[in-house]
């Protein structure tokens, strides 16, 4: 039995040549066209890949043939950049993929939910067998352990997930927090987002168009406030997240300054996304206020970003232990099934004789 | 006053010359195993700062924990061989004092969720448990006096109240080292680890409190033990009593910035620990002829 990965990533092809192998082709017609024992395609935005597992050896091109069945390639087209693993290496890529060592974006998790989705879709039409069932277990299982036992997926790497992070590093839970959001515009809308997705219920909009911060304010559940009355909403609130088309900086440390006496023992913390900045840079200095522009908030994704990079050696640590023990483990259970096999000279595929 | 523990009682008894005190190997063992555990805790985040993976650490807790038994093993034997509560010299009292530390930990650590206050009290405990290892300090007045059970009181529930103040010093470092990171937006791993802001300051507040509580309960009691007490001894647990109470008053009234109160945290305990010192101290100098 030999078990491969054949596929093209954001490593190899473009977002154009990746586009046209995804979503014609399905587990099932990969292993009814090629005659694989058993498949399972994994499409993302970043990659397509099929794990496959045939007694007799599959060439990269019939999978290309598979992956293009319903679709019209142009003859021109330069020769795709698939790659191939096999054995050992297969297995190490898939645990790799799972546990978001090969992303894009180094650790993130989504991959693992892609992942499990697309083996959910695989075993629905019948397309995976033991052997990419327990491939695919142990792959779920490393990708979990290699989350819990380093830091790969510490850290927020986007504007939204930044500022939801550090919140949540002042002042724990979300839920109690009253928000103020000053400009209505797209991005105040999507960091607003990130942050009521966390929990926040107590949010206050403000925009020289009260209209518009009407509806945004509708659109997160919040509430809007006329743009004469944000400075005094201050006094109150516990994040401002402000992104105004404004040139001069709305807020400074004189007009902070006293409001800060009356809320002394509550931090304040201030996310300016906007260019030119709304608040000027020395509210930072004020005692009990944090105050993060768009630069700090890049230099914090970075941050983030870096340390994962710097447990990219304990995962891979972790996952050549697991490579090498569920080889030894799939052998052994070759071994016994094909002696099983020769005893009752039962089909060639001891692993579809097992599940039966 | 505070603090004087067993050893302000021989102020009034004919002493001869002092004695190390040479502690049973079981007794020892104890000691000695208990503080390979803090230890054991300290190089575990030691080795976790230098590869830069701060985790949640259990290993932490349960080195704690062990050392913490270990702790209360010795204590027990050391206070069955004196008939009393084991705070007789400045050995003891830094014995007894790195477990009232290790207890408030256990208390606190896993209520508040401050898993990584581990990584920060067992050095403070090492530190305690090692110098009082490794220092002859462990001198014994050879004295028999009659159990005291207000003055036992007094000095245990005074030293416990020491272990809240030290663990309320601990949170406040984690509180400015947690607050110099969001301010400087130059976030290390240890970060991630670290719990809010919030929560920090909300145990500060809630281990001063009970660590004023217990000081509280432990001066009053000094009053009942029936031996004059030093003048400046008493003055000084006064004195400490009111910086904690008006640390606590101006929390209370909003009149401090959380980094204040942390900082007064540290500064209150340093001086804590400095009045220990000086008046367990002071008192085993009486005792010498």
């Amino acid at each position: 039995m030999k078990l491969f990965c054949i596929g093209l990533s954001h490593h190899t092809a473009n977002v154009a040549t990746r586009e046209q192998y995804a979503g014609s082709a399905t587990a099932e017609s990969i292993t009814r066209q090629s005659g694989c024992a058993e498949a399972l395609l994994l499409t993302t935005c970043n990659r397509v890949e099929v794990y496959a597992v045939s007694d007799k050896r599959i060439s990269t091109d019939e999978i290309e043939r598979c992956l293009m069945a319903n679709t019209e390639r142009n003859p021109d087209d330069y020769a795709p950049p698939f790659y191939r693993y096999e054995d050992n290496s297969c297995v190490q890529h898939l645990f790799r993929v799972a546990s978001g060592l090969d992303s894009m974006v180094v650790g993130e998790s989504e991959i693992l939910g892609q992942a499990k989705k697309a083996y959910e879709s695989a075993r629905a039409s019948g397309a995976v067998g033991p052997y990419l069932h327990r491939l695919f277990q142990r792959a779920f299982r490393v990708a979990k352990q290699v989350r819990t036992h380093t830091d790969i997926a510490r850290g927020a790497v986007s504007v939204g997930s930044v500022a939801v992070e550090l919140a949540q590093r002042i002042f724990g839970k979300l839920s109690e927090c009253k928000v103020l959001v000053l400009g209505a515009g797209e991005n105040s809308e999507r960091t607003t987002r990130a942050l009521v997705s966390r929990g926040v219920t107590d949010l206050r909009v403000s925009n020289r168009s009260l209209d518009r911060a009407r509806e945004l304010a509708q659109f997160v559940g919040g509430r809007a406030v006329p743009f004469d009355d944000w400075v005094a909403q201050c006094r109150d609130i516990d994040i401002l997240l402000t992104s105004t088309a404004s040139e001069t900086p709305l807020l400074t440390s004189e007009v902070l300054e006293p409001m800060l006496w009356e809320r002394l023992d509550r931090p304040l913390f201030i996310i300016d996304i906007a260019v030119p900045r709304d608040v000027d840079p020395r509210v930072n200095e004020l005692e009990g206020v944090y105050l993060y522009d768009i630069d700090s908030i890049r230099s914090v994704a970075e941050q983030s970003l870096a340390l994962r990079r710097q447990q990219i050696a304990a995962a891979e640590a972790i996952i050549a232990d697991h490579v090498a023990e569920f080889f030894d483990s799939i052998s052994r259970t070759l071994n016994r099934l094909s002696h099983g096999a020769e005893h009752s000279s039962v089909g060639e595929n001891s692993l579809r004789v097992s599940k039966s | 006053m505070a603090l004087a523990p067993h050893v302000s009682r021989y102020e009034n008894c004919q002493v001869g010359a002092p004695t190390y005190n040479k502690p049973g190997p079981v007794e020892r063992y104890f000691l000695i195993a208990s503080t390979f555990c803090f230890l054991a805790a300290v190089v575990h985040t030691v080795i976790e700062l230098r590869t830069k993976v701060f985790r949640p650490m259990r290993l932490n807790f349960l080195a704690i924990g062990l050392g913490f038994i270990f702790q209360t093993a010795f204590l027990w034997i050391r206070g069955k061989e004196l008939g009393r509560c084991p705070i007789t010299n400045l050995f003891e009292v830094f014995v007894f004092l790195a477990w009232s530390v290790a207890l408030v930990y256990m208390l606190v650590g896993p209520t508040y969720r401050l898993s990584l206050m581990g990584a920060f009290t067992a050095p403070l405990v090492l530190l305690l448990q090692g110098f009082a290892l490794i220092a002859p300090i462990d001198i014994r007045h050879p004295v028999t006096v009659p159990g005291n059970s207000w003055l036992e009181f007094h000095a245990s529930m005074s030293l416990v109240a020491y272990g809240a103040f030290a663990l309320a010093c601990i949170a406040g470092v984690m509180y400015l080292l947690q607050e110099r990171q969001l301010k400087t937006h130059h976030l290390h791993s240890i970060f991630y680890h670290l719990p809010p802001l919030t929560n920090l300051f909300a145990a500060i507040t809630r281990l001063l409190w009970w660590g004023f509580a217990l000081y509280t309960v432990g001066i009053v009691s000094g009053f009942f033990t029936g031996h004059p007490l030093p003048r400046i001894q008493v003055v000084a647990a006064i004195t400490l009593w009111l910086l904690y109470a008006a640390i606590l008053q101006a929390r209370h009234l909003n009149w401090l910035a959380p980094k204040r109160v942390a900082t007064l945290c540290i500064v209150g305990f340093s001086a804590a620990l400095a009045l220990l010192w000086g008046i367990t101290f002071t008192a085993e100098l009486h005792h010498v002829p």
